[in-house]
This record gives structure tokens, sequence and C-alpha cells, in this order.
């Protein structure tokens, strides 16, 4: 009750006290007067004695009021009410920070969801992701996170080691299921026992794949995706003991795993037990991601020597097959190269959302300096009403209060509408990212990033807040009531902090700038290096697998593929058809092994490993690979399983010291296997992206003879990668035409990855292209701010100083060089902002140096350009004032006041 | 506020008790007020106004005054402090604790003194 009597008894309470002073200071008059004074003077005596009425009436009153709270609710009327008097420089501050604080807000989310969330698997942290370094292996380590496992290794690993709770390999492969509605392509993670416990997510429906279920003579079964199951089985429950056909092979459904799961980092449909023969292994077949779950308290370096006491007894108890050195792999120099599962999942992404994070916060930073610019150039025309408010006893608090009150619920207010800014960033951000950004499901702009647009808000309220209020709490009451109109110009101090604002400005826009450049001369070296193709908007690609359960023998694969290819060929605008095990780009190794060069001794009679990729009779010519000596394989070749090879023009340069020398010369895989002529050479192919650089490449035909079998049998590419050069690919009539083809040679196979060689040629490009449209729209952003802010500050200047100029003019100083005077102070602005930000960038752009290729950090093109373009900008930016200066005429600007 | 430096502050409490035992003689309105405490003490204490109107509202807002309109000497409008009940209540205990507090203080003078 007494709170609610504070409050509604409070109006009367309030006139009480003003009608108790009133009387009070009438009293004390009259005493005064029956002294004998007169009564004006009695009246003015009265009062003075009394002291501040209005201080002592609000004193009163505070007694009756949550103190701090109604005064800066108070204040909070008051700014509003101001702020409303002045929308045109309320909404260029809201604006500024909504889209300041959205972006940024927008970035965070993705590197909160994308970096800092532990992955979505229980106790994360205990997840291991099982790499090796094979630092003896030659080009196999060379280029991508180190070397997989094996399934030999799976099952020494499995079994003997004594730091993890549970251990298992997985790989993606696609596969067919049939028997549904159309053949369909799906995805398809094969995973051993052990995968499923250490990512220990529950089954959503039914049960996880079981140890009986990888016994490769058992029961055939498989469990579902989330997703899968509602598109195909609509949720329903009943799918559990079902069959479907995999591969043509037959399945039984015995569970769904829950939304959102996700193998690691990939999306899945089915999952599928790997169902290892345990009497078939051999040591070789590097190709499983291995994942395991620590003992609780073990650590990854324990783990780490765990395993690397069981590589020996892996090599003592497997084989590559009879005839072969088991201990080979000695060479290789094996040890364990563990990593979080976390930070595997993240990858490289991590250093581009940092450099992209530092480049929104940068361009926050600018941003407050605007606005930070255009709170003083208010304060400074408020001088007189802060002077008064002093002068009639506000405190230097009080004041700093107020400018901070308002400075931040600009920033609140900016923060609120920075949350529709965000979420459209968010969108766009998304769309724009590179397709493999890890994680991308798990973005949403949830209470973390609310919190941190609120976190943003404040700070920057605080920040651009504080320079004004810092400024202008000092203001003496009788120096700012005397600095009001006569004064002929503004005084030095005065226009200080705004040129230290516009310095700090021109010094980060600067970094930003020089940043931006950097990428973009990456991505021009990046597009001036010769991928291995050509055309690639016209090149549309596509796999079609066919698997040992539908069509069996080898040969007859060949022919249907040679079917494909020739329906293909008939479609109209194809101009030529072929296929490989893998295009360049697409992420796939079909192979690395030995080979031997004839006449050549190796040490250790271990020859360097080798890329290799089994390619179709055109496929050079289709995708536009140049052939730089000798022909490519025919289907002769390829029907005859004729001993013919091709090599790519730098393994030709190495072995044989240029390319037409190689022709006529042979090679092998293994000792007992006959010698393969050489019959061609081909240009070098960026087979794993533009930035790596070309590995030497062996191409066989697409059919052979299998090297890895005792008895001579015939190995073919049973998923492959068709090329189809048309000027219609991407079409979508077009794709639907290509199906229509492929379906007229087999009705049972689908087609799967369609995509144009462009799009593949682009996402390797993704990374670099990601970060430089950033950059490129962060350095403008800088650009465009701290040209407002240069621009600003001269204007201001010019505006105070309009008398000063007056009498310059009068005095007969001539108009030219008092514009002038006004583009030197923005250029002597922006030379000081200009080396700061020099000497910042040269060590800011270490960070960057992981994302350039082909140009060092200190690209001098790049540090005398961006110089050179902010100069010339902040020159206009001040012309454009100064012009005006000039223009003042004498007489109007001193009859001005 | 300004204030001049050779006036003492009270301590903090003892204006309220003047107040409260100059309204228990009789209730007053705050000129009034001055007035008895500046004559009552022979000029000694002069009670700030800065300080009275606050005080008197907080008093209020304890509960240990009563606020009427009245009428001043001169017949203008004004308003009477009267003391309630918890006020009496309330300036009992604090004359007690002052007491103690005065005699306590007096000793270790007198023994500084000594």
């Amino acid at each position: 009750m007494p709170a609610l009597n504070r409050i509604f008894g409070r109006r009367r309470r309030f006139e009480d006290i003003s009608v108790s002073i009133q009387e009070h200071i009438e009293e004390r008059a009259d005493e005064l007067v029956d002294e004998g004074m007169p009564r004006e003077e009695a009246e003015r005596k009265a009062r003075r004695e009394f002291g501040n009425v209005a201080v002592v009436q609000e004193r009163s009153r505070e007694e009756w009021q949550w103190r701090a709270l109604e005064s800066i609710w108070a204040d909070l009327k008051f700014t509003f009410r101001r702020l409303r008097k002045s929308p045109g420089f309320t909404a260029t501050i809201l604006l500024t920070l909504a889209i300041g604080i959205g972006a940024n807000t927008a970035v965070f989310t993705v590197v909160d969801s994308v970096l800092l969330k532990p992955l979505p698997y229980p106790e994360s942290g205990q997840i291991v992701a099982l790499w090796l370094n094979a630092p003896g292996a030659g080009g196999l380590a060379n280029f991508s996170n180190g070397l997989q496992l094996s399934s030999s290794m799976y099952f020494t690993f499995a079994e003997h080691n004594q730091t993890f709770q549970s251990l298992g390999v997985w790989t993606m492969q696609t596969a067919n299921v049939t028997g549904l509605a159309q053949p369909e392509e799906v995805r398809a993670a094969l995973i051993t026992d052990g995968v499923l416990q250490t990512l220990d997510v529950p089954a959503a429906a039914g049960r996880w794949l079981s140890q009986a279920d990888q016994d490769a003579h058992g029961a055939k079964s498989v469990m579902l995706s989330y997703g899968y199951w509602q598109r195909r089985f609509g949720g329903s429950r009943a799918v559990i003991g079902r069959s479907i056909q995999v591969d043509a092979e037959t399945r039984e459904v015995v569970g769904v795993m829950p939304r959102g799961f996700r193998m690691v980092d990939r999306d899945f449909d089915l999952l599928v037990p790997l169902a290892f023969d345990r009497n078939n292994q051999k040591l070789a077949g590097f190709g499983y991601d291995g994942i395991a779950r620590l003992k609780p308290g073990i650590s990854l370096k324990q783990a780490q020597a765990d395993v690397a006491r069981l590589i020996p007894v892996w090599m003592d108890s497997w084989s590559n097959g009879p005839g072969s050195d088991p201990h080979y792999y000695r060479t290789w120099k094996i040890i364990p190269h563990f990593r979080l599962l976390k930070q595997q999942v993240i990858g490289n992404i991590a250093s581009v959302l940092w450099v992209v994070m530092a480049t929104v916060g940068l361009v926050m930073l600018i941003a407050c300096a605007n606005v930070a610019n255009l709170l003083l150039v208010r304060a400074e025309s408020r001088q007189q009403e802060l002077a008064i408010r002093a002068a009639l006893g506000a405190g230097r608090a009080r004041i700093v209060r107020e400018l901070l009150v308002e400075s931040l619920s600009l920033g609140l207010l900016g923060g609120l509408i920075s949350i529709v800014a965000a979420h459209a960033g968010l969108r766009l951000l998304v769309a724009m990212g590179p397709a493999d950004l890890p994680r991308l499901s798990e973005v949403t702009l949830d209470a973390r990033s609310l919190g941190f647009a609120l976190a943003l808000a404040v700070l920057s309220g605080l920040l651009f807040g504080s320079i004004p209020a810092l400024k202008y709490a000092r203001a003496r009451a009788s120096a700012a009531m005397s600095v009001t109109n006569r004064t002929a110009s503004a005084g030095r101090a005065r226009q200080r902090s705004r040129n230290v604002l516009v310095i700090a400005q021109v010094a980060m826009a600067l970094v930003l700038l020089v940043s931006a450049v950097l990428m973009i001369r990456t991505f021009a070296a990046l597009r001036n290096v010769e991928p291995g193709f050509t055309g690639a908007e016209h090149l549309q690609t596509l796999r079609i697998s066919i698997p040992g359960s539908l069509v069996e023998d080898p040969r007859a694969v060949a022919r249907i593929q040679n079917d494909i290819a020739d329906k293909l060929a008939a479609i109209p605008s194809v101009r030529s058809v072929a296929f490989a095990a893998a295009v360049p780009m697409d992420g796939n190794d079909p192979n690395w092994d030995e080979i031997r060069v004839e006449g050549k001794n190796y040490p250790g009679n271990h020859p360097p490993l080798r890329l290799f990729n089994y390619v179709a009779p055109g496929y050079f010519h289709t995708v536009g690979t140049r052939l730089v000596a000798g022909r490519e394989f025919t289907w002769t070749d390829v029907y005859g399983l004729r001993p013919v090879v091709m090599v790519s023009e730098n393994f030709a340069r190495e072995t044989w010291g240029s390319a037409p020398a190689a022709i006529g010369k042979r090679l092998h895989q293994f000792q007992n296997l006959p010698w393969c002529e050489v019959i061609g050479v081909v240009q070098d192919v960026r087979q794993h992206g533009v930035d790596e650089t070309a590995p030497a490449l062996v191409y066989w035909p697409s059919m052979i003879t299998d090297p890895y079998t005792p008895q001579p049998t015939v190995s073919v590419v049973r998923s492959a990668a068709f090329v189809i050069r048309s000027d219609r690919a991407g079409n979508e009539t077009f794709v639907n035409e290509i199906q229509q083809a492929v379906w007229a040679v087999n009705a049972d196979l689908p087609v799967a990855s369609v995509q144009t060689m462009q799009e593949i040629y682009g996402q390797s490009l993704a990374r670099t292209s990601f970060t430089l449209v950033m950059l490129g729209i962060a350095g403008s952003m800088a650009l465009a701010l701290g040209i407002i802010g240069i621009y600003g500050v001269i204007s201001y200047a010019v505006s105070q100083r309009t008398r000063e100029i007056g009498i310059r003019l009068a005095l007969g100083s001539p108009r030219g060089e008092l514009k002038w005077m006004f583009v030197r102070s923005a250029l002597t602005m922006t030379a000081i902002g200009i080396a700061i930000g020099a000497g910042a960038a040269a060590i800011l752009v270490q960070w960057l140096k992981s994302l350039l290729f082909g140009i060092s950090p200190f690209d001098p093109v790049t540090y005398i350009t961006v110089p050179l373009v902010l100069t010339a900008a902040a020159a206009l930016a001040g012309y454009l004032p100064a012009r005006r200066a000039a223009a003042v005429d004498p007489v109007e600007a001193l009859r001005a006041e | 506020m300004t204030r001049a430096p050779e006036r003492r502050d009270l301590f903090p409490g003892a204006l309220e008790m003047m107040i409260l035992q100059s309204l228990r003689l009789k209730p007053m309105h705050g000129y009034a007020l001055v007035k008895h405490i500046q004559q009552v003490s022979d000029n000694l204490l002069q009670v700030e106004e800065g300080s009275l109107y606050p005080a008197l509202q907080r008093m209020l807002r304890e509960g240990w005054l009563e606020s009427e309109m009245g009428i001043s000497a001169k017949g203008r409008p004004t308003r009477i402090y009267r003391l309630t009940n918890a006020g009496i209540r309330h300036l009992e205990n604090e004359i007690v604790s002052f007491d103690k507090m005065f005699a306590g203080i007096t000793r270790v003078l007198a023994i500084a003194k000594a």
C-alpha cells in the first residue's frame, strides 16, 4: 500500500512542498520588511538566503521518488523529445547503428554456431577424429588432412586400444535405392560398429545398428535418416521391420535417427553397416574416416601414444597379400595425428570467419566514430544549453548522465532495428557463404545472438557517447556562455576531437581497403590459374553408378557406359561426351599408388605414390584438357585391355625431361605386372582446387586388368562422372533429356550430382570469393563512412568559420587559397590516417596470409593504390565544402551576426 | 550546493531529532520551525532550508509527521507539520540512544583532556 500511496499521493505532496517553500520565503521577506528593509530588497534577500529553490524542491520531491530511476526516466523523455525534433539526425544515426550492429550480429551468429558452440553430440569434447600423418608417403599426405584409416587399422585399433570407450570408421557413398518409386540415388553413410556409440545419439525409432549387423555374412540391415524417413515413408513407424532394396540388396530397416542428426559434417539418407569380412582385409585401403570417444580423463596426447604403439602391431597382424612386405609401411613413418572432432569439422573455415568478424567489427568502429562525430557537432550546438544547466546547478555527473542516456538510447534503438538487419544479413551470409560451410544447418538467430546485439548496442552507445560526454561535462559555465556568437572562429581545441576521430576512421578504412584489395588480387591470381579444363560453363557433369549387384560383368558395365555416352552424344546441342572416375576439383581421388618407371631404381625399392584417374576415350577432348603429346585412349584400347597409359605433363617432365620424350616409354604399378606404354601426355590439371598445385597424374583407361588381384581379372570404373559439352549445360530440360537418355539404356540407373563444371570450379573458389565479397562490402562501407566523416568535419569547420572566411575575403585573400586551406586540412588528416593505417595494416594482414594466393601480404601495388584512392576521395570530400567556403559573400558573412 | 564553510553540518539524525522535539511542543510550519530552533538554541544552531524541506518530506514518508493545510501567522496558506504517535516513539528512542552516545563521547573527551 505505501508504494501506491507514494505514487498517487505524490501530486499533492509536491504541491505541499512548493506551497511551504513559497510561504517560507515570503514570511522571511515580511520579517525583513518589519525590520525596516524596502519590500523589493527584502524579497531579494529572502530568496538569496533560502538558496536554490528549484534544487531544494527537487531534492524534497526526490524523497518520494525512486530517485535514480525517475530522473533517468525524465532524461529519457527529454532525449526522445529532442530526437523527434531532429528526425534527419536521428534517422542517420539509427540507420548507421542498425546496419553496423546488424552486420556484426549476423556474422557473430555464424561464428558462434560454427566455431564456438559444441557439436550437437553429448559430451562432444570427448570425440576425436582419427587422422594419421605419413610424412614418408610422398604425395599422399601432402594436400589433404593427412592419412585416413584402413579397414585393418580399424580392427587393430578397435580391439587393442586402451584409451577409447568406442572407436569406429565410416565413409560416405552413394547408393541406389530401387523398388520404392523411381530408382533413386541416395547418400549412404557406411559405418562400422563403434560409430554410433561414439556419437552417442539415440535412435528416434527402432534401434541402432548392432554388432550383429556388422557380420559380413549375416542379416542385412539399414537405418534411415529423419529426413529420408519423412520424405519416403511419411514418418510412419511401420517402416521398422520393412525391407528396402539398397544397391539391389534387400535390407531390413531397423531404426531411424532423430531430426538434425548428421554424420559428423555430412547429411545422409541411409546408415548402412560396413560389415567388413575380417578374413579378407589388407593393410592398405586408407579410405575411412575414423572417430572415437575418449575414456573420461584421457587426453588427446595419451590416446595418440596409445595408438602409436599399435601401428607396429597392425603391420604384424595384416598383409597386402602373399609376397608383399607387411613392414613396407615403416617407410611411411605413420604416426597418429588426432584432433578433436570439432576442429576437424570446422576445418580451415575458422580463419575466414574470424577475418570476416574482425572486418565487420572494424566497420562498426568506423560507424561509431561517425556517430560520435555527429554527437559532438550536436553537443557543440547544445553547449549553451548545457552551460545554462550547469549554471542552474546541474552537477557534472548529471550532465554526463544525460548525454550518456541519449547515446545509450540511440544505441539501444539502433540495436532493436538491427535485429531486422541481422536477420536479413544472416540470410544473405548463408546464401552467399561457401556451400561447404560446415554446420550451416545449425546457424540460427538465437538468444545468444540477441544477447550479443544487446551487448554491442550498449557498448557502442557508451563508446560513441563517452566522447562528447567527457568533452562537454568539463564545459565551464562561464567559458561556454561567453563563447557564443561573437568570437570569430572556433578554437582549435574544439575541432581537435573530431579530427582525431576522422584520422582513426581513415586509418581503419585503410586497413579494410588494403585487405579487400589483397583479396581482389588473390581472386584475380586464382582466376589466372589455368585449371586444366576450358569452357566450364558449357560442361555438364553428373555421376552414374552401376553397382556389382546390378551388373556384375565389368565388360557389360563398360558397354553400358559406352551406350550411355553414345545416347547422350545424340542429344541435340551436345558436342562431345566422355566420363572418368573423377573430374577436376570434385573432391574425389580415385586412387593413389606406386608407379615404377622402366629403367629407374628406387631407394628401398619404394617408388613415390602417384594420383591415378581412370578415363574413357574422348575425356580430355571433352573437358578441354590440352593434349601435349601423343594421343588419347580409344574404345579399342578399353575393350582390348591394352597395356596403355597416359600421364600429366609435370609427371612426364619430372620423369623423362619433356612431354614428347614420354611417348613410347613404359611404366607399371607392381613388378609382377606387364609394362604399360605411355601413349599420351596431357596438360596439368588442378585436381584439388585452383589454389593447390597440380599433382602429377597417371591416367588409366576406364577398364583395365585389375592390378590388385592375384589372378588376372577385369576392373572397371563403376561410379563414373560423365562430362557433356553442350551450350545447354545447366538447363533443366537438358538434364531431363539426359535422364531419359540414361533410362533408355538401363531403367534402373539414377543420375546424381548434376552440376556444371562452372559450379564445381566456383565451389573451389568459394572460400576466396566469400572473403572477397565480405571484405569488399566492408571496405566500401568503410570508404563511404570515412568520406562522410571527412566531409562532415570539413563542412562543419566551414560553417563555423564563415565569419573568419568573410574577414579573410574582405581583406583580399584569394578564393583559391581559401579552398586550398580546407582541402589541405582534409589531406593532412588523411595523410596521418594513412600513415597510422598502413602500419596497422602491415601487422593485421598477417591474419590474412593463409587466405592469400600468389601475392605477398605486402603487395606493393595494393599499398600504393589504396592510399592514392583514399587521398583522392579525401580531397573530394574536402573540396565540396571548401567550394562552399570560397563562395561565401563577405558582406553577408559579416552581417550574419 | 553553495554552503558557507564556517557553518557546521549537524550530524545525521540530529536535524530530525530537533524537528521532532520542536513539533512535540506544538505543530508548526516550515519557517516557524527554523525560527524556533534558532531561538531556542540561542542562534547556536542554524537550520538550513536546503536540508529542512527534504528532511520534512523524508519524515512524512516515514510516518513520523503528518502535514495539514494551515494558515501562517501572516494569513497566507501554508502546511502545518504535526507529530504522530510513531514520531513520538521514534523521538524517544533517538533521545535514549543520543544520550548514550553523548555520554560516551564526553567520557572519551574527558580522558583525552586528563
